[in-house]
């Protein structure tokens, strides 16, 4: 019933050319994620900003924004700069309610959210 | 199967989740058969989908021999759905979440359905029942709250 995550790891161009690390989540964001959206997060874990492209996510629960803020507490742990985009603007506000916009950037696209880094 | 009348649907989920989809989905075509906004429509959608994971997780404890009644009443004015389960409910609401002490690994990066519920719809209660014989959230949402 609910779809698999699927997270790919790229890299692209930040500010100066500085290269980040993005990881680009599709399908659902929800309880049975961890592997896919944690296990993608520590295989960046080496240092850098990264940003999180959400732009192919249908659907986000409150056990998905958990995973998301588990990554966030790692990155303010280790002082790394994360921005998001692709959220759809129902998911940006629900993001904002639940205050991960203190700790994360929220973007329209990912070349405004990569100059935010 | 859903079973409708002039202005209800109701429908029995299973206590798995991925389930609160099938009542996001209902819900939602109820929503827009009624007249309100995309933006409405996908608040409703989140407090569905999260008034029926805490009915799957917390009331039903993921017996998937016992299923989560989702009930869809619509008026001229309003939009209402309750989500029934079979567990006590809850006796007092949880403190709303604080990002901060979640960052800091002060509280836990979950519990933030019942937050969401409240933040999004008009009218949201929780009705206990001690016997477990039927808890239900009540959640509204209202076309003349639509521009506000």
């Amino acid at each position: 019933m609910q779809a698999d995550t699927k997270t790919t790891i790229d890299r692209a161009s930040g500010p100066g050319g500085s290269s980040v690390s993005v990881l680009r989540f599709s399908g659902d964001i929800s309880s049975t994620s961890k592997d896919s959206v944690l296990g993608a997060w520590q295989s960046v874990s080496g240092g850098g900003p990264v940003l999180l492209d959400f732009s192919k996510v249908d659907y986000i629960n409150s056990s998905g924004i958990a995973l998301i803020i588990q990554i966030l507490m790692d990155a303010d742990k280790s002082g790394r700069k994360v921005a998001a985009f692709g959220l759809t603007p129902h998911f940006q506000k629900v993001f904002t309610m639940v205050g991960i916009a203190k700790y994360a950037g929220l973007f329209k696209d990912q070349e405004s959210a990569a100059a935010s880094l | 199967m859903a079973h409708t009348t002039a202005s209800s649907v109701e429908l029995r989920i299973p206590s798995k989740l991925g389930f609160e989809k099938v009542a996001m989905g209902t819900a939602a075509s109820m929503a827009r058969l009624k007249g309100f906004s995309d933006e409405r429509i996908e608040d409703l959608k989140t407090a569905v989908a999260e008034a029926c994971i805490n009915a799957i997780e917390h009331g039903n404890k993921l017996n998937e021999k016992l299923s989560v009644g989702v009930i869809l009443s619509a008026t001229a004015d309003e939009l209402e759905v309750k989500v029934v389960d079979n567990g006590v409910g809850i006796s007092k609401q949880p403190p709303n979440p604080d990002i901060d002490r979640k960052i800091h690994g002060e509280e836990d990066p979950r519990g933030m359905g019942m937050f969401l519920i409240q933040a999004l719809v008009d009218e949201a209660e929780w009705v206990h029942d001690s016997k477990g014989k039927g808890s239900y959230v009540r959640l509204v949402i209202r076309l003349d709250k639509e521009n506000e």
